[in-house]
């Protein structure tokens, strides 16, 4: 599997750590909002297919990436920097740009 | 119905082996039932089975969307352990092995079940100390556990490197001798028939589509093969939970789906008699009775419903043999292949009630979910035969994530990736 990393090109899946599901929402650090808290941390989309998810570039520039997957694929159909906020990917499965 | 004694296989070896009946029947789906079991894999096929012979409820349906053990339960590396850290799951998984202990029996059906111990390497005193910690937990419940020096584990497996110069040199390991191996195939094809001949229909090729509701409550579910009714409808359906859920509206669930890899060598003589572990990677072997090393690691690390993996793993998978027997480099790589993992957030698996009315679930089995298989079923059955868990189940509630009460054996947190 390559992941096209937009600051570095196309490199190895090794290069990358997985750091899952790009759909979650981290509630505000002060949110005493448990459910949110909750879903956070335990609750996953877990789609077959187009999946929006988090990869770091660890082995390399180090920059978070917003990667849209297929997971009956492997088929990576899109990279982008994770810094513009994960929603821009799309909230939900296959609404990737 | 085929039964299996001495004589029969003398009577059929002298017909030519023409006379021998199907193991179970192939009945079309009824109307109605009240349970359908849905996935028919080791843990769907042993929940009909402990229905039927537990508890007396013998109309039940297993409904598998492709051919029977096609999943799972054919696709692991066969191994049978109960040497967990904490309780709740030490309880558990020993009242499998003594369900394991006994099966071949049970079902009239040999599975192989091999009694040759799953040793761990320990490569660090810091790790050694950790095995004697939860070799002690195990003994405290009654589990068998022994640490063994490197003398005892060179005479064990002597093909082992433990030489002072190898790249992890090997310091002690856990053994728990009542661990083994069991062939896997012959689980599913036992407890089918074992359920089949107390009335089960076993139902292939009959996909879910849908489930039947009577506002919250599950009254059925909708299949390739037409409308199927039921009081209760229970999921055993492993790395295809999340989808199958979704098909019940619920679309979130502590759990994430990831491909593990397993790989087969070519056969070679007895090399290894024990079920090992490496310490200082993720990394598991035994050999099977056709000689062939069975093998595996970790997850490919990433959600994937592909059922195959990426090289990278390949690679780890070997370099951490290669540690361990140095002297197994030239030997052939026979098969590979991936399964689907269902891996919680503290990997520890569900069995309950719901989560919606006239539902039941049964998943979270991360990639341990074999050894489980009679007691999954039982504890399953138990669970949709009275409407409560049995004690052996009540920990793995689907609540507990959010109630703090989280069964983390490893100590990772909630990263799917790293149980």
């Amino acid at each position: 599997m390559l992941i096209t990393c937009p600051y570095c090109g196309p490199r190895d899946v090794i290069e990358f750590t997985y750091q899952g599901d790009g759909n979650r929402e981290r509630p505000q650090p002060a949110s005493q909002d448990l459910d949110a808290w909750n879903a956070y941390v335990y609750d996953r989309l877990n789609p077959a297919g187009d999946h929006n998810e988090i990869w770091q570039h660890s082995g390399g520039c180090r920059a978070h990436l917003r990667v849209v997957r297929n997971t009956l694929t492997h088929e990576i159909l899109s990279t982008a920097f994770a810094r513009g906020g994960h929603k821009s990917a799309g909230h939900k499965a296959g609404g990737h740009q | 119905m085929a039964e299996y004694s001495a004589f029969s296989l003398l009577k059929n070896a002298l017909n030519g082996n023409q006379d021998w009946k199907p193991a179970w029947r192939k009945p079309d789906p009824k109307a109605s039932y009240d349970v359908i079991v849905i996935g028919g894999g080791g843990h769907g096929l042993s929940t009909a089975y402990y229905l039927a012979k537990e508890h007396g409820i013998t109309n039940v349906a297993v409904l598998e969307k492709g051919w029977l053990g096609s999943g799972n339960v054919g696709r692991n590396t066969t191994a049978v352990r109960s040497n967990y850290l904490l309780p709740q799951n030490t309880r558990f998984y020993e009242h499998s092995m003594k369900l394991w202990e006994n099966l071949s029996h049970d079902l009239n059906y040999n599975v192989m079940f091999s009694q040759r111990g799953c040793l761990n390497l320990a490569h660090t005193p810091a790790q050694l100390d950790d095995y004697a910690r939860r070799g002690n937990a195990m003994r405290h419940l009654g589990v068998d556990a022994e640490l063994m020096s490197v003398k005892e584990i060179k005479r064990l497996v002597p093909a082992l490197d433990v030489s002072g110069s190898a790249r992890f040199p090997i310091l002690g390991g856990l053994m728990q001798p009542r661990a083994g191996t069991a062939r896997h195939d012959a689980v599913a094809w036992g407890y089918a028939r074992g359920a089949d001949r107390r009335g089960v229909d076993i139902i292939e090729n009959c996909e879910v589509t849908g489930f039947l509701r009577d506002g919250d409550r599950i009254t059925g579910v909708t299949t390739t093969r037409g409308d199927i009714r039921a009081k209760k409808v229970a999921l055993a359906v492993a790395g295809s939970t999340g989808q199958v859920m979704q098909l019940a509206g619920i679309s979130h669930m502590p759990i994430e789906s990831h491909v593990l890899q397993a790989f087969v060598s070519e056969s070679l003589k007895p090399i290894i008699g024990t079920v090992l572990t490496f310490g200082m990677g993720h990394f598991y072997i035994s050999q099977s009775d056709k000689g062939g090393l069975v093998y595996g690691g970790d997850l490919d690390g990433y959600n994937s419903y592909a059922q195959r993996g990426s090289l990278p793993v390949v690679d780890e998978v070997m370099s951490e043999m290669l540690a361990l027997f140095p002297g197994l480099a030239r030997v052939r790589m026979l098969r590979s292949w991936g399964g689907l993992c269902d891996m919680t957030m503290d990997g520890s698996p569900i069995i309950t009630t719901g989560p919606l009315p006239g539902m039941y679930l049964n998943c979270g089995w991360c990639y341990g979910g074999f050894k489980a298989t009679p007691a999954s079923g039982w504890c399953f059955a138990w669970t949709i035969a009275k409407d409560e868990p049995h004690e052996f189940n009540a920990p793995f509630t689907l609540d507990r994530f959010y109630r703090g009460l989280i069964i983390d054996d490893k100590g990772q947190g909630a990263t799917p990736r790293l149980h």
